[in-house]
């Protein structure tokens, strides 16, 4: 009988220590990836402000990282064979391999990347990438470069592991590889150039919310789909910020719009039409859903109602920001983006950034620091207004 | 070679000199030529394109389209088409990392629910296709958004990671020096090729394209054949489902995307007619190995990846163009 009641105990046990991490995890948003969440500290500094002052911002950000920054170096090494000769200093041949060209996005870090290799003088840099996000057809087309032989690979992952294989490849081979935008594998690449930390985004998607509609307000979601890894993160870093610091805001639904102009439209109305009042808020997560979001309000002429804050590129956003329809637009500088990830593979290969080092030069974006082991931050999230929409070009 | 190509074989005097003839001029002799003037124009801009390394690597590439190929030419020699495959290889994806994470099976025993899966998936095509006389295009159309949406759903659009050693061997190991899937490639290629060539199963295939009210006639099953292609398309699309995610080392619901038209285009640059009657797995085989020596040779060569689907187009057209032209001068001949 006691040894009975023992077993139930224990089984009990089990069972609750089971459910719980479960249940935790069912809290989340949908959308939402079940990794870990780190999400920072609460309140609105002016955000406006922080972006002026860049150092002091840089600063405040190294502060957050303290943790973060004491991580040992976890990314991967290049093969350095006896015959292999230092590339410092030399003429180099980079391919840069995105998760699809014929988009603004990474047209835009391109354009960084082309204004780097001019300032250095001695870097090539070629794009090339399939015309759709698919990840067989980017590892091939990778494979292929490794095949060539090139001295860097810069790349975007469309998968973070299904891409690590043939990035580890290129590496035992003597290719370097620095990855950007979106992450492989720690060890499959040197260095990752993070554009911001999925928590700056995060907490100022939110912020900007909570600054326009309240911290009572509703609000639903509209993603690529629920797998796409940034998108994931930042709505997990999202729901980590807001269950800390905003417990009475209430989501709705998450959509998926797959980064589609005409369902991210439709997805848009669905939620306008779907909760009519309610909806104080649509977080777009991808440059298309925001602008197409942003469209479906304007057209049901809820601008006063519904506060848009998206991911996009400033041309796409100025008729709705000049209009007064959309505040904020949440982004950082690709241009920069590419434009960093080159001045990286520089040093790189120069032998002046290595596994250790905790800030790196990046030409007119001056020093950056090493976060997370073996990332190099971008900096914080940029917000567009309408006060330097206008001074963006891409 | 097709049953047409045979009897006019049959009627001309058996010397040497005409079998050749025969052989070279055939679509599969021709496609060939094609792809070894292809090959040897690109092994000229680029030193690294002919080299063993680099072409087993392609072949590893390659595996999930040859074995999605193989049954797709035996429904497009019947007048069928299957547009489900893609979806089902993200479905049975789907379905191995599902089961294996969430439900806890045994990696082996998930990766058979996986194919069975598949398996499923492709006899409900051939179901609905013969019982209920959908037409297949219709009815794999429908099937291809919905494989994909089931997989969506079952996954929540997660994917399934970090998987064992062991299971990676099929996807990224080698056996005697070539990949791993390669044999399997090369093994389902003769024994179905053997099949559709010289057993009862294929005459049937063959016929059933021709005319399918006339076998019907002469009082071949036609149902169950159908039926059974079908399914054999949705067991052969869960295998390469299975070599994907062991290639690739993940599991994601958009696997497979588009990886139908990959196919299709092989089979019917490989000389089958999608009206149904003619066409060889050797061809088949031929146009998928074409499309991805042209692929991986004008990356190679810098053309970038846009600036390929053009130049891959263009020839394909030529090879059909040609193909036709010289067909349709023999019979005449």
């Amino acid at each position: 009988m006691r040894k009975a009641f023992a077993l139930t105990l224990i089984l009990g046990l089990l069972v609750a220590m089971m459910s719980i991490p479960a249940g935790a995890q069912d809290d989340r948003w949908d959308g939402a990836d079940d990794l870990d969440t780190n999400p920072l500290a609460c309140g609105m500094d002016d955000m406006m402000e922080e972006e002026m002052d860049e150092d002091e911002e840089e600063m405040e950000e190294g502060d957050d990282e303290e943790m973060m920054e004491a991580m040992e170096y976890d990314g991967g090494m290049v093969a350095m064979g006896d015959d292999m000769e230092s590339m410092a200093g030399m003429d180099i041949v980079l391919v840069d391999v995105p998760k699809l060209v014929g988009i603004g996005y990474f047209a835009a870090t391109t354009q960084g990347q082309q204004e780097a290799a001019e300032e250095l003088g001695n870097v090539t840099v070629t794009t090339d990438a399939p015309t759709e996000a698919n990840i067989d057809d980017q590892i091939q087309v990778i494979d292929s470069y490794i095949t060539q032989g090139v001295n860097g690979i810069l790349f975007a992952a469309n998968d973070p592991v299904a891409i690590s294989p043939v990035l580890r490849s290129a590496l035992e081979q003597g290719i370097h590889v620095v990855g950007y935008d979106a992450n492989s594998e720690p060890d499959a690449r040197e260095w990752f150039v993070n554009q911001a930390e999925f928590n700056g985004i995060g907490k100022a998607m939110i912020d900007s919310l909570v600054d326009q509609m309240g911290e009572d307000a509703s609000f639903g979601i509209v993603t690529s789909t629920f797998t796409t890894p940034n998108q994931a993160r930042w709505i997990a870093e999202m729901w980590a910020y807001a269950s800390e610091c905003y417990p009475d805001l209430e989501w709705l639904e998450t959509l998926e719009a797959q980064e589609d102009a005409v369902l991210s439209f439709q997805q848009a109305q669905t939620l306008i039409n779907k909760y009519g009042e309610d909806l104080d808020g649509i977080l777009a997560m991808t440059s298309v859903a925001t602008p197409n979001s942003a469209d479906a309000v304007q057209q049901a002429d809820l601008c006063a109602d519904i506060a848009v804050v998206g991911l996009a590129t400033p041309n796409d956003m100025k008729p709705y920001v000049n209009e007064g329809c959309v505040r904020d637009v949440v982004l950082w500088n690709p241009v920069d983006l590419g434009y960093a990830a080159v001045y990286v593979m520089r040093a790189v290969i120069d032998g002046e950034f290595a596994p250790g080092d905790t800030s790196v030069m990046a030409g007119r974006l001056g020093e950056l620091q090493v976060v997370n082991g073996s990332e190099v931050l971008l900096g914080a999230p940029f917000i567009f207004n309408a006060d330097n929409i206008e001074d963006f070009d891409f | 070679m097709t049953t047409i190509e045979k009897q006019k074989h049959d009627t001309q005097p058996h010397t040497f000199g005409n079998r050749l003839r025969n052989i070279l001029l055939s679509q599969e002799g021709i496609l060939l030529l094609i792809t070894i003037v292809s090959v040897l124009f690109l092994a000229t801009r680029s030193a690294e394109f002919l080299t063993p390394e680099n072409l087993l690597k392609q072949g590893r590439f390659v595996t999930e389209i040859g074995l999605i190929a193989i049954p797709m030419t035996y429904i497009i020699i019947t007048g069928g088409i299957d547009l489900s495959v893609g979806s089902i290889l993200g479905l049975t994806a789907i379905v191995l990392g599902w089961t294996w994470q969430e439900l806890g099976f045994p990696l082996p025993l998930a990766i058979v629910t996986g194919i069975i899966a598949g398996t499923i998936a492709g006899f409900v095509n051939g179901f609905f296709i013969v019982k209920v006389k959908v037409p297949p295009l219709i009815m794999t159309l429908a099937t291809l958004a919905l494989y994909r949406g089931l997989a969506e759903g079952i996954s929540e659009a997660k994917s399934a990671r970090g998987y064992p050693e062991w299971f990676f061997q099929l996807g990224q190991g080698e056996f005697l020096g070539i990949p791993t899937q390669l044999w399997l490639l090369i093994i389902s290629v003769i024994i179905f090729g053997i099949i559709l060539a010289r057993t009862q199963l294929g005459r049937a295939l063959y016929a059933i394209g021709n005319n399918e009210t006339g076998a019907r006639f002469s009082g071949l099953t036609v149902d169950r054949y159908l039926m059974f292609i079908y399914t054999f398309s949705g067991f052969m699309s869960g295998l390469a489902g299975y070599i994907f995610v062991s290639r690739v080392s993940t599991t994601r619901s958009d696997m497979g995307t588009g990886i139908e038209l990959d196919v299709i285009a092989a089979v019917v640059v490989g000389g089958t007619s999608i009206f149904g009657g003619t066409g060889s797995i050797a061809g088949t085989m031929i146009g998928v190995v074409l499309i991805q020596l042209l692929k991986n040779g004008l990356s190679l060569t810098s053309v970038t990846s846009d600036a390929q689907i053009i130049v891959i187009g263009c020839v394909l057209i030529f090879a059909i163009l040609v193909n036709n032209f010289i067909q349709s001068r023999r019979q005449i001949a």
